[in-house]
């Protein structure tokens, strides 16, 4: 853990076993040890499970233990985090956990279950307090309102531009599907806006959405301007594309020849065809562009935060002007938090819309 | 019945089926029979307009299949393909009730119909209504794929390689089965295959396909011992014409009174059958029964004599 006399000059190191009196420490250390060891046989991965909750426990009780320990009579400005050893011991006890779920391959029910209960205690933690004194929630409850406008912007630029995408992108990859020509010009162009790095895409928005607000009677009143809400928007929406309309394509020409064959012959027509055989059996690949999209576009909208579009990229790109690395992280934790939560959901939708048949063979 | 008129496929510049004309009467099985190439199923997919013939028409009970849309008239025809075709994310069940719904029955008339053609195709209704085709054995999927084509009960039923990726003890199997439920529907049938065996096993009548021609349009004995051309000839092969004509041919037609010792053969299998029996036990004559009875005897110098009658 790291103590600093105030948010921007660098902390000085403690060693876990020093933020408080040793009787509160030992049981925190030995959680830790105990759930590494849990981790180490190979086949039980049951065990392992164990083992990761249990050292995540423990890392959870060290926090609380020793911000207010370390805070006491370090002076107002005085601010707490997490140090190397903490990040370090973190992902080595995530990845315990992930690799014992991958082992366990638990249903999408179970799964679902699993996540809730994580976020549950996520939330009961955070909201209890205990973690308060830590820098990183000294920043947010300074910033509270922020804070939420924040996260209502991130999430509206995520699954704005994934709703927009889809309903321009679904229909394009239905013609693309239908038609070979149309395919041949279609991906290529959207695969070249796919390479085109992400901020010069926004770069690029400024001065043509820019020339619009100017130029174009009535834009400007519909909120389209340089730089704000709109290019992050239309940025994020472009990206999509390319995702969702190859796989609707691949989605769609995912039936068996012999299905589409029979479809034909025994009477359905293109629409029939296409409601009862094509989308249902492409549904899990349309969904896995989707689920593409949405983590891609969580993790850009940062970016946006870099010519006004809001959200949590606004703290990061404060927090790395101000050096206040606390700040950063308040941007960065719920982005990664944010896009780790709907990939799961999402790989539990493609799951639950797999057919039947092979789910079962 | 089934009348082709003069039907011609041309695909850039290169004709797939010359100017055909046949008729299928109703409540037979036509064979096609073919080299891959030689248009056949061309042939057959221009009858429910899966192709549209370049010049020509197909009637059906004297009715023009240009006069129906295509989706419409497809439905009142059945369609049985290689490969099965059936639909992985459906159940046995809606897949065999996949033209009666397109055409809106009435729920519980589909399911009736559908354990109707589950029994008759020799499967437990409430045991594999509610599988998928991936839990079945190729077999059982290739048998769904030809309940699926007569659910409506179709005035017609095209088949296109139907047992090609079946082996060959099963498609023995699925070929007595198949005549088994023409014989008991009446059904008219039209199918398409490359084996010269199987058009002779199954065809009321055989078609024989050429680069695109017609070139022999006959009963299976007639294909057997009168060939048209020497692509016939080639097709039925010179070896093995007296076996093929011999499989024609039931034991009730040649047998006679009298007594034969060994194991007993039934009445409605083939000469060939008796000659290997006779081959193979070191016989001259095999005892035939009927329903379990003796009826007579079937001998060598008989099966000999109905076998040189070809040449």
């Amino acid at each position: 853990m790291t103590i600093a006399a105030n948010r921007i000059v660098a902390g000085e190191g403690v060693p876990a076993w020093a933020v408080a009196a040793p009787a509160l420490v030992a049981p925190g250390l030995a959680a830790v040890v105990l759930g590494l060891l849990l981790g180490l046989p190979l086949h039980w991965p049951r065990l392992r499970l164990l083992g990761a909750v249990i050292g995540l426990g423990g890392l959870l009780w060290l926090l609380m233990q020793g911000a207010p320990a370390l805070l006491e009579g370090a002076g107002d400005y005085a601010r707490v985090s997490p140090a190397i050893g903490f990040w370090c011991l973190l992902t080595i006890l995530m990845l315990l956990m992930a690799d014992a779920l991958a082992q366990l391959a638990p249903g999408p029910v179970m799964r679902g279950a699993m996540l809730g209960g994580v976020l549950a205690t996520l939330a009961l933690i955070l909201w209890s307090g205990a973690l308060a004194p830590l820098s990183v929630m000294q920043e947010f409850s300074s910033r509270r309102a922020a804070f939420a406008d924040a996260a209502l912007r991130h999430l509206a630029l995520a699954f704005g531009s994934l709703a927009t995408a889809a309903v321009i992108g679904f229909p394009v990859g239905l013609l693309c599907h239908r038609n070979q020509r149309l395919r041949g010009s279609v991906l290529p162009v959207l695969s070249f806006l796919q390479t085109i790095p992400s901020l010069a895409m926004f770069g690029l928005m400024i001065p043509i959405l820019g020339w619009i607000a100017l130029n174009v009677p009535g834009a400007r009143a519909f909120g389209i301007a340089g730089i704000g809400f709109t290019p992050a928007f239309l940025a994020l929406v472009l990206y999509s594309l390319l995702p969702v309309v190859a796989n609707t394509v691949a989605g769609l020409a995912a039936a068996p020849p012999t299905a589409i064959e029979a479809a034909r012959g025994m009477g359905m027509t293109p629409n029939q065809r296409l409601l009862r055989v094509e989308l249902p059996l492409g549904l899990p690949i349309i969904l896995t562009g989707l689920r593409i999209v949405l983590v891609q576009n969580i993790g850009l909208a940062v970016i946006a935060g870099l010519i006004g579009g809001g959200g949590f990229g606004t703290f990061v790109f404060q927090g790395l002007n101000q050096t206040a690395t606390d700040l950063i992280l308040l941007g960065a934790l719920p982005t990664v938090a944010l896009a780790l939560v709907s990939a799961i959901v999402m790989d539990i939708l493609v799951e639950l819309t797999r057919p039947d048949a092979t789910r079962t063979a | 019945m089934i009348e082709i008129d003069r039907i011609t496929k041309v695909y850039n510049g290169v004709t797939a089926v010359d100017a055909v004309t046949m008729t299928a009467e109703s409540g037979t099985i036509t064979v096609i029979v073919g080299t891959s190439g030689s248009g056949k199923t061309t042939l057959l997919r221009m009858i429910n307009r899966l192709e549209e013939p370049t010049s020509g028409e197909v009637r059906i009970n004297g009715e023009s299949t240009l006069a129906t849309k295509p989706h419409l008239l497809r439905r009142r025809i059945g369609y049985a393909i290689q490969g099965h075709g059936l639909f992985p994310h459906h159940s046995v069940a809606r897949n065999i009730g996949a033209v009666p719904r397109l055409l809106n029955w009435p729920k519980e008339k589909i399911s009736a119909r559908v354990d109707e053609l589950l029994t008759l195709f020799s499967m437990e209704p409430d045991q594999f209504r509610d599988r998928f085709p991936a839990e079945l054995s190729g077999g059982q999927q290739q048998r769904v794929g030809v309940a699926r084509a007569l659910a409506s009960r179709p005035d017609v039923l095209l088949m296109d390689e139907p047992f090609g990726a079946l082996d060959p003890i099963i498609r023995a199997r699925a070929q007595d089965d198949l005549r088994r439920i023409q014989r008991a529907l009446g059904s008219t049938i039209v199918l398409v295959t490359h084996d010269m065996e199987e058009a002779i096993r199954l065809g009321d009548m055989v078609a024989v396909m050429d680069g695109g021609q017609l070139v022999q349009h006959a009963p299976p004995a007639e294909i057997v011992t009168k060939p048209a051309t020497g692509f016939v000839a080639d097709m039925v092969g010179d070896m093995e014409r007296p076996l093929r004509l011999l499989s024609l041919v039931p034991l009730s037609e040649v047998m006679e009174d009298g007594d034969a010792p060994g194991e007993a053969l039934p009445a409605d299998s083939s000469l060939r059958d008796a000659l290997s029996a006779c081959l193979w036990t070191g016989r001259t004559a095999v005892p035939v029964e009927r329903d379990g009875l003796p009826a007579g005897r079937v001998t060598l110098d008989a099966i000999r004599a109905r076998a040189e009658l070809g040449a």
